[in-house]
């Protein structure tokens, strides 16, 4: 990568590194925060202007970090001249905007986060203008999306300002959507999500018969974002945000992306028929009727969002046409329309700072008032209106010219009257702002008494207007960057010449045309007014808020049916949809002959199959009586793990069986603090459902299950059994496969075990904090209890029992890689040891001689498994290898040594912390509720009979 | 063999299923149970059965095992089965003592969707 690439990466990244800067550095003060907002961003431009002449000279700068190339997915960048517009365009507004904000803003406005916002928004249209990858285009566009969110919304308080937020993401953010299937089509059709690879193949994407597919998809996003008939109406809405926000999101950058992508993709997508009915129509559309309502909007911020609408709709016209003289039309009016609608935006928001109100019916005579202001306003809307020797003459010169030669539907007529009418209208209004806001007498019921604002407000304005009138007098300063701009868009090498004179041709006439008929309208505004406020017109807003409610209201019902709050109605949805989507893939592919025979049926098999399903039947039937149940599914557990045994699954048998005492155990514990009957409340219709619901998934799942065993499958267990003893160093194969092969898996799981226990102590914690304990206090659980609460014979067989059930865990661990057993089974034997001390000799004994909290021991245990995977690195092989030797201690047999060992000791670590931690968890809720508590280690309950002795 | 296995998959199924559909936290939890039983055989069944195949290697000659990676899974899945279970026994017991009753269904609260219309508008 060259110099130039690491440079323009840079320049993508400062936004984004600088957006942390505004929020903290508020704390030293408005101007150190404004400053520090304005530093990322002049840094950036000065590097844009280091690599300016390279590209000035036609150029392509590029910087490409991969990330994962599999999926076409790179941080690629490449600046051409496009890219070197715009960019210049976001940075240098950018630059105007953050001074002109720091002067707008009051002081009770979170200027920090609005910095922020600002640099992140700018971060993302940088983004998307110097993207080289239009996945990586996609994230920014909707990125765009979002933060223009925040800014739009900047001042919660506002209602407006909330709604115009919500407005502007849903349609920005819809289109941005349909865009991103349009470019997925793209890059299909491509082969490559490079836009350098993408714009060279316009020939194969134009034949391609997914081509208008993609075409609208594409479309759907720009129209959106540079808000084009008929999503126009999001664009005003938008404007309850602050000014800074609107000069630059709504005239400079974000509706300019829109257009933007447009010009980007004109290579690849321009040329058909298709894109200059739906591009032109749309934009001449959009550019007549934006001029319009511009005309009779009051509001000053809405006669200059409509007034963006139908400039956004010109270039848009320009762009549809496909020739190369229109698309330079285009670049030279995208860099006028800057310079003017942001001067204006800003006028129009100094006018609002000092008078307290942009309602032009309550202002006028200006003029004398606000001189400085007068003169950058004026200045703006005559460009806007297109009066020669300001920069808006040229360009609009140029669009009428194009349009003056353009057939739409055989009609030599349709574009250029059209063309003149939106210029006329554009005439209009523009001069409608001087003379209704600035000329005109002055008044004495300003809501505010105006003056001209400090320096700082007018400064960014001003130097804009500046620039309005050097490329309105010396247009030809501007041609290097257009050429650069237009032979980007058009691919071509042009050589255009702007110029303010072009001798007597149809487009003067036209634009004399407009000036006179606009002039002549203004003057008449009064009555067509009325006549504009007599006549019916949809109300963009109100049609838009009906569309929103209708799908709310939609999804509202779908998901009080379906998910009401009651879980059983939704696992019942859930499992029907199960057994249906199974059934259809059943019905419509078949299955092929069977493969394998039956394996004979022993007669104690059907015996235990018989229990089980008994026992099976019985939970059912009697799930009322809780603890009858219990004990069922007890025998349930135990039939599993006798099959698991007999097929030739020892290391299952032995979890099942111990997981299956623990999860008794821990049913126990909590059914001692629930009712102990469930009552009978479900209709016989409800149970009905329900039964034909469980028949049906048990059917299915019972068919499914028969259908593959008897169908042979390719397996990739071979190389597990083939390497195990080899690259693991162990004979038990299930084990090598847990601490080695799929060590990673292992290692997860004993996380998820960990929080699982710890998940479980917070609730308990929880619960002995709230109005649970008060309850556990106050409930007599005593008519259960034994009273003799530690039996004798109990305490002493489990003490005796307890050095013998270690070493059985131990002999359970160290086997483990060789024969069954292993960590998890030892946790769980370990952790049934110490919970028969609990429950025999009490919970405070327990307690008292506990060395090792839980918590550390799921922490030692995570730790050690991640350390022993981590311990590869030294020897500078992946996570998690494993090594073996063999040792030989003279008088123990030799033995193997293996680091899997070490691994199986943090899983047994963490299976025995987790275990007790639940169990703890649960005798901790026992603790409170009893009342008294043991400290002895075989007390008789001295509460019950001192209690009977007072009651007797 | 097959169908004995494939049967009792079907019938833990059925029996989870129908508890899991109950309207109590207690049935429900046992209803779990249940169908992680199922589960877990059925994961394990994927192997295919074998009898007298363990897949511990044998020291000498040649032996034919069965598939030994459905059973490593299995095995954290039981594990991990049962820590869901204890999760989800606390939770209900906490939302028993907490509110109690040991009601799955949740009464919709009117201000609630009320509050929810305000904020759409």
């Amino acid at each position: 990568m060259s110099i130039g690439g690491a440079i323009l990466l840079i320049i993508a990244v400062l936004p984004f590194v600088g957006a942390l800067l505004p929020g903290l550095m508020i704390r030293a003060g408005r101007n150190v925060c404004a400053i520090s907002t304005a530093v990322p961003t002049f840094l950036a431009l000065t590097m844009l202007i280091v690599l300016a002449p390279a590209v000035l000279r036609g150029e392509v700068i590029q910087g490409e970090i991969e990330w994962l190339p599999q999926l076409g997915l790179s941080a690629s960048f490449f600046l051409d001249g496009l890219g070197l517009l715009f960019a210049g365009m976001i940075l240098g507004v950018g630059l105007l905007i953050t001074l002109y904000a720091r002067f707008y803003l009051s002081g009770e406005d979170p200027m920090g986060q609005f910095y922020t916002y600002l640099l992140l928004f700018q971060g993302a249209m940088l983004g998307i203008v110097l993207s080289d990858n239009i996945l990586l285009l996609l994230i920014f566009w909707e990125l765009t999306s979002l933060s223009s969110f925040l800014l739009i919304g900047f001042w919660k308080h506002l209602p407006e300002g909330r709604q115009g937020a919500r407005m502007a993401l849903a349609v920005t953010g819809g289109g941005g959507l349909a865009m991103i299937a349009g470019m997925l089509i793209l890059g299909n059709i491509v082969g490559s999500y490079n836009l350098t690879d993408i714009l060279q193949a316009g020939d194969l994407i134009r034949a391609s018969e997914w081509y208008l597919p993609a075409l609208i998809l594409i479309l759907l996003g720009a129209f959106t974002k540079s808000a084009q008939f008929p999503f126009h109406f999001w664009l005003p809405h938008a404007m309850a945000a602050p000014t800074p926000v609107s000069a630059y999101l709504h005239s400079a950058t974000m509706v300019k992306a829109g257009v933007f992508l447009m010009a980007r993709m004109w290579p690849a997508l321009a040329g058909t028929d298709a894109w200059f009915y739906i591009v032109t129509t749309t934009g001449i559309v959009t550019m007549v009727l934006g001029a319009l309502i511009a005309l009779f909007k009051d509001d000053l911020k809405a006669l200059l969002a409509f007034s963006t609408v139908s400039h956004l709709g010109l270039l848009t016209m320009l762009l549809g046409f496909g020739t190369q003289a229109a698309a330079v039309a285009a670049v030279f009016h995208i860099i006028n329309h800057l310079t003017f609608k942001a001067a204006l935006f800003m006028t129009a928001g100094i006018v609002d700072h000092e008078t307290h109100t942009r309602d032009i019916k309550r202002l006028g005579g200006l003029r004398r008032l606000m001189p400085i202001t007068f003169l950058i306003g004026t200045v703006a809307a005559l460009s806007m209106a297109g009066i020669p020797l300001f920069n808006g003459f040229l360009s609009k010169e140029m669009m009428l010219e194009e349009a003056s030669h353009t057939d739409w539907f055989n009609s030599p007529y349709a574009v250029p009257i059209m063309a003149t009418i939106g210029a006329l209208l554009s005439v209009a209004y523009s001069l409608r702002f001087i003379f209704h806001v600035f000329l005109g007498p002055v008044r004495d019921d300003y809501p505010h008494k105006p003056h001209d604002p400090p320096f700082g407000l007018w400064a960014a304005p001003a130097l804009l207007t500046v620039l309005v009138i050097v490329i309105g007098v010396a247009p030809f300063l501007a041609e290097r960057v257009v050429t650069a701009a237009a032979n980007a868009v058009t691919g071509a090498d042009l050589q255009p010449h702007l110029k303010i004179w072009h001798g007597v041709t149809p487009a003067l006439w036209m634009s004399i045309a407009a000036v006179v008929g606009g002039a002549a309208l203004l003057s008449q505004h009064r009555l067509l007014q009325k006549l504009w406020i007599a006549l019916p017109r949809p109300e963009a807003k109100a049609i838009f808020d009906r569309l929103v409610a209708a799908i709310v209201a939609t999804a509202r019902a779908i998901t009080e049916v379906s998910h009401n709050g009651a879980i059983s109605r939704y696992l019942a949805i859930f499992t029907v949809t199960a057994v249906g989507l199974g059934w259809i893939a059943y019905s419509s592919s078949g299955l092929s002959a069977p493969t394998r025979g039956l394996l004979p049926v022993p007669p104690v098999v059907a015996v235990g199959w018989i229990m089980l399903i008994v026992a099976t039947v019985s939970v059912v039937s009697m799930h009322h009586h809780r603890f009858r149940a219990l004990i069922l599914i007890g025998i349930i557990g135990l039939t599993i793990s006798a099959g698991f045994a007999y097929l030739s699954a020892p290391d299952l048998a032995l979890t099942q069986i111990s997981v299956e005492t623990v999860t008794i155990m821990l049913l126990l514990l909590a059914l001692h603090f629930m009712p102990k009957m469930t009552p009978k409340e479900s209709s016989s219709g409800l149970r009905l459902r329900d039964g034909v619901i469980a028949l049906g998934a048990g059917g299915g799942v019972a068919t499914l299950a028969y259908a593959f065993l008897m169908r042979d499958i390719e397996t990739i267990s071979d190389y597990h059994l083939a390497n195990s003893y080899e690259g693991g160093g162990g004979t038990n194969v299930v084990n090598v496969i847990l601490v080695d092969f799929r060590g990673y898996d292992t290692f997860g799981e004993i996380i998820v075990l960990g929080i699982a226990g710890l998940v479980i102590y917070a609730i308990m914690h929880a619960l002995l904090d709230g109005p649970a304990a008060r309850r556990l206090k106050n409930t007599d659980y005593s008519q259960n209890r034994s009273r003799d609460r530690h039996p004798m014979m109990m305490v002493v067989v489990t003490r005796v029992l307890m050095p013998i059930a270690i070493v059985v865990g131990l002999y359970i661990f160290l086997r483990g890689h060789n024969q069954p057993g292993g960590g998890f089974v030892a946790g769980l034997v370990i952790a049934i040891a110490l919970l028969m001390q609990y429950m025999a000799s009490g919970f405070a004994w327990t307690q008292a001689r506990q060395r090792i909290e839980y918590h550390t021991m799921i922490g030692l245990g995570v730790v050690i498994a991640g350390l022993t995977g981590a311990g590869a690195w030294l020897f500078g092989r992946p996570f998690l290898t494993s090594a073996y030797t063999y040792i030989n201690l003279p008088p123990i047999e030799e033995f193997e040594l293996a680091t899997a060992m070490l691994f199986d000791l943090g899983v047994f670590l963490t299976v025995l912390g987790a275990v007790m931690l639940m169990l703890y968890s649960l005798s901790r809720i026992a603790g409170v509720a009893g009342g008294t508590v043991n400290v002895g280690p075989m007390d008789y309950d001295p509460g019950e009979p001192a209690q009977d002795k007072t009651e007797r | 063999m097959e169908l004995i296995v494939a049967s009792s998959i079907g019938i833990l199924t059925a029996g989870g299923v129908y508890l899991l559909l109950r309207l109590r936290t207690f049935p429900v939890i046992l209803g779990v149970a249940l169908l992680s039983y199922a589960v877990n055989v059925f994961l394990f069944a994927s192997g295919r059965l074998a009898i007298d195949q363990s897949p511990i290697l044998a020291k000498y000659g040649e032996a034919s095992y069965t598939d030994p990676l459905p059973q490593a899974l299995v095995l954290t899945a039981i594990v991990i089965s049962f820590g869901m279970t204890a999760v989800l026994v606390m939770i209900g017991l906490g939302a028993y003592l907490e509110s109690d009753t040991d009601r799955i269904d949740i009464e919709p609260e009117k201000d609630d969707a009320e509050a929810k219309n305000e904020r759409l508008v």
